[in-house]
């Protein structure tokens, strides 16, 4: 099989993709801090590699459920930059106009079923999206991403039964950065790897460095094509770091610099790069291109959506229900 | 004397209780070494330890069930609920197990737990952060519900809760945390403060009964003093419990005024306001110069900040209102 590094299109594609995470992700940062954006925020600075690695594995015809910490799930599963900003905005052209805002974009048009506001929220949800693929005969799969704090949520533990004892085409991805808010994994796990839970259900459990793209993708390829044969869900942990604070105010109490300077060098977009220039697959020029690029696409994206007209109060009522049909 | 926070308020009450009984702990997401969300837990951890300010994975339902067991136990649990919207995955053990167990013991079994739960909006957040859900549980039976709207009844209020033996949901309005400040009189004692279950009178007037808790409480004394230039006079109660309801100084009330307008946060359809409109037509008919009237949010899950403004009820709403039942 190969890598997402190998040739020289499919390295640009990955690149562009984390870098476009993580200039979002930065636009949104400064976007809060100017006092130009409202409501709250989970950057996923750090963790591009997962979200990147994970959705490069499925087909546009897959499905996600994401999270809180969605941008990045988001953007890897094929979002326009434009809706989404304009979502972040509140303007009545982003994918929800503007009510769902930073916790609940959901494109599914493009398979992303929603990122969810309640912890654990999507994970039963995926379950159910894969019963239905598996009901209507299609190959189709879905991923659920979650947190390590959300694997101690009692709807992780229904959801991955549910799926285990169905054989539904589910991937579980959790992505464990050490903590869930303030409470680190060391105390709320008495295991090593959450992975191992997967032994309790009877199906698979991987770890893998979540901040290694291509064997992310590797790893979820595996459990994707399992999941396509009908073999049944698979629980993937991906190993990463969030940098920044849990929403927008964060002091770290609970973490150390020492530890956080420490995950920054291990930054997921820079060791891609040295990677395929050391393959040869592109060099510095071409990288240097893509970065500036994907630069471009978040502020045109900015820009875009600034200008959109903001969302209005006036009808909300009217998207309670459906339509009446009777 | 002090001048203090609500949070701050709470904070010194839940240490007072701590202090006072070391069967009383502390447990939630986050309410240790950072001090939960909103810092209301800030400190107890590093003075009272580990084994009584209890950091809980994210697990609501795992909450509210341990502190269950614990009360069943002799222990008096205080479980903070992150934010209003999270308390949902608890629902169960709340309203199957810690309302139904002194019933189904038939008093062999106290539920001596408090639910501290941030609720309502305005704080610029979103959808599962701005919630206000007291209705659900002032229905259940066994449970009883309660609301602070300022730092002095912070104080005196958790305390009173902490040692009601029975369940009580306590509600924060959290846009009230780090607002307003108030004169704390630290001489006075708990036997001196106002019975936990009871409503006051915080203005009095003549012309019409705005009713009122939690955060609301400030949005109506604001909507009577913009009233009282127009020469109306506005009673404003502050409700503080919601069940049971201390309906005495909501009747004695209307029956001077003839008016009434309650107002929540939470949607009007079957809100607070419903069941205390009912009462008090029951009781008070004759008294009654126009239909009791209701302000509340509309009936939409709660908007993004962008729209919450318009949203929530505020002092034009509160004052539209006003009008319409003078006009009557
Ligand atoms: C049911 C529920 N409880 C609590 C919260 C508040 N909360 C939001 S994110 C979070 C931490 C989640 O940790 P994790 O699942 O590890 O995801 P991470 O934030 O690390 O990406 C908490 C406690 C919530 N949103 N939903
Ligand atoms: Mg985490």
């Amino acid at each position: 099989m190969s890598k997402l590094g190998d040739d020289a299109t499919t390295a640009t594609r990955t690149l562009r993709t984390m870098w476009q995470i993580r200039r979002f992700e930065e636009a949104v940062d400064d976007l809060f801090a100017r006092g130009l954006m409202h409501g709250t925020m989970h950057l996923s600075i750090g963790q591009e590699a997962s979200a990147t690695g994970t959705c490069f594995a499925l087909r546009d015809d897959d499905a996600i459920t994401s999270t809180h910490r969605g941008h990045g799930h988001c953007i890897a599963k094929g979002a326009d930059l434009e809706r989404m900003m304009a979502e972040l905005l509140a303007k009545e052209t982003g994918y929800c106009r503007g009510r769902g805002g930073s916790m609940h974009i959901a494109d599914v048009a493009t398979g992303n079923l929603g990122a969810n506001g309640i912890v654990a929220g999507g994970i039963p949800i995926a379950a159910g999206a894969g019963l239905a693929y598996q009901l209507q005969g299609l190959d189709r799969v879905v991923v659920s991403f979650f947190g390590d704090g959300a694997a101690n949520e009692g709807a992780f533990h229904e959801a991955v039964n549910l799926a285990a004892i169905w054989k539904l085409p589910v991937i579980f991805l959790c992505e464990n950065n050490k903590y869930g808010m303030s409470f680190s994994t060391e105390k709320s796990f008495a295991i090593e790897n959450i992975a191992d839970r997967a032994v309790g259900y009877g199906i698979p459990g991987v770890t893998v460095d979540g901040n290694d793209v291509e064997a992310v993708n590797e790893v979820v390829a595996a459990a994707v094509e399992r999941a396509r044969n009908g073999e049944g869900p698979t629980l993937v942990e991906s190993v990463t770091y969030r940098w920044k604070g849990h929403s927008k105010s964060d002091k770290n109490l609970y973490r150390t610099k020492e530890e956080i300077s420490e995950w920054r060098d291990r930054d997921p977009i820079i060791r891609f790069e040295r990677s395929v220039v050391e393959r040869g697959v592109l060099d510095q020029a071409a990288i240097d291109a893509v970065r500036a690029q994907a630069t471009e696409d978040i502020r045109t994206a900015v820009r875009a959506a600034n200008a959109a007209p903001d969302a209005r109060p006036d009808d909300l009522l009217e998207a309670v229900f459906a339509p009446a049909t009777a | 004397m002090s001048k203090i926070t609500l949070a701050k308020g709470l904070n010194a009450g839940l240490r007072k209780a701590m202090e006072d009984d070391p069967k009383v702990l502390v447990m939630g997401e986050d309410v240790g070494k950072l001090g939960g969300v909103f810092r209301i837990t800030d400190g107890l951890q590093k003075d009272f330890g580990e084994d009584r300010v209890i950091d809980s994975p994210l697990a609501e339902s795992g909450i509210l069930g341990t502190a269950v067991g614990l009360a069943m136990r002799g222990y008096r649990p205080v479980c903070e609920i992150q934010f209003d919207g999270f308390v949902y995955p608890a629902y169960d053990q709340i309203v199957s197990q810690v309302a139904k167990i002194h019933f189904r013991s038939q008093g062999k079994v106290k539920m001596p737990i408090v639910i501290r739960i941030p609720f309502g909006g305005g704080i610029g957040a979103v959808e599962h952060h701005s919630e206000s859900p007291e209705a659900q549980f002032a229905h259940t039976p066994g449970l009883k519900v309660v609301a602070c709207s300022n730092p002095v009844d912070g104080y005196w209020m958790i305390q009173q809760a902490i040692k009601c033996d029975d369940p009580v949901v306590f509600l924060e309005p959290k846009r009230q945390y780090h607002a307003d400040k108030a004169e704390l009189d630290e001489t006075r004692t708990l036997a001196d403060a106002d019975p936990l279950f009871s409503s006051r009178v915080v203005r009095e007037g003549t012309d019409l009964t705005l009713l009122a808790y939690g955060p609301m409480v400030k949005t109506c004394l604001a909507s009577a003093e913009a009233a009282a230039q127009d020469g109306q006079s506005i009673e404003v109660i502050d409700l503080r419990t919601l069940s049971p309801l201390d309906m005495g100084p909501v009747l004695a009330s209307v029956r001077k005024t003839g008016r009434a307008v309650v107002t929540h946060e939470a949607h009007v359809n079957l809100g607070m306001g419903s069941e205390i409109a009912a009462r008090i037509t029951e009781e008070c008919f004759y008294n009654l110069e126009a239909p009791v009237l209701r302000v509340g949010g509309f009936d939409t899950p709660y908007p993004p900040s962008r729209i919450e403004e318009e949203w929530l009820p505020d002092l034009d709403r509160v004052l539209d209102a006003v009008d319409r039942s003078l006009a009557y």
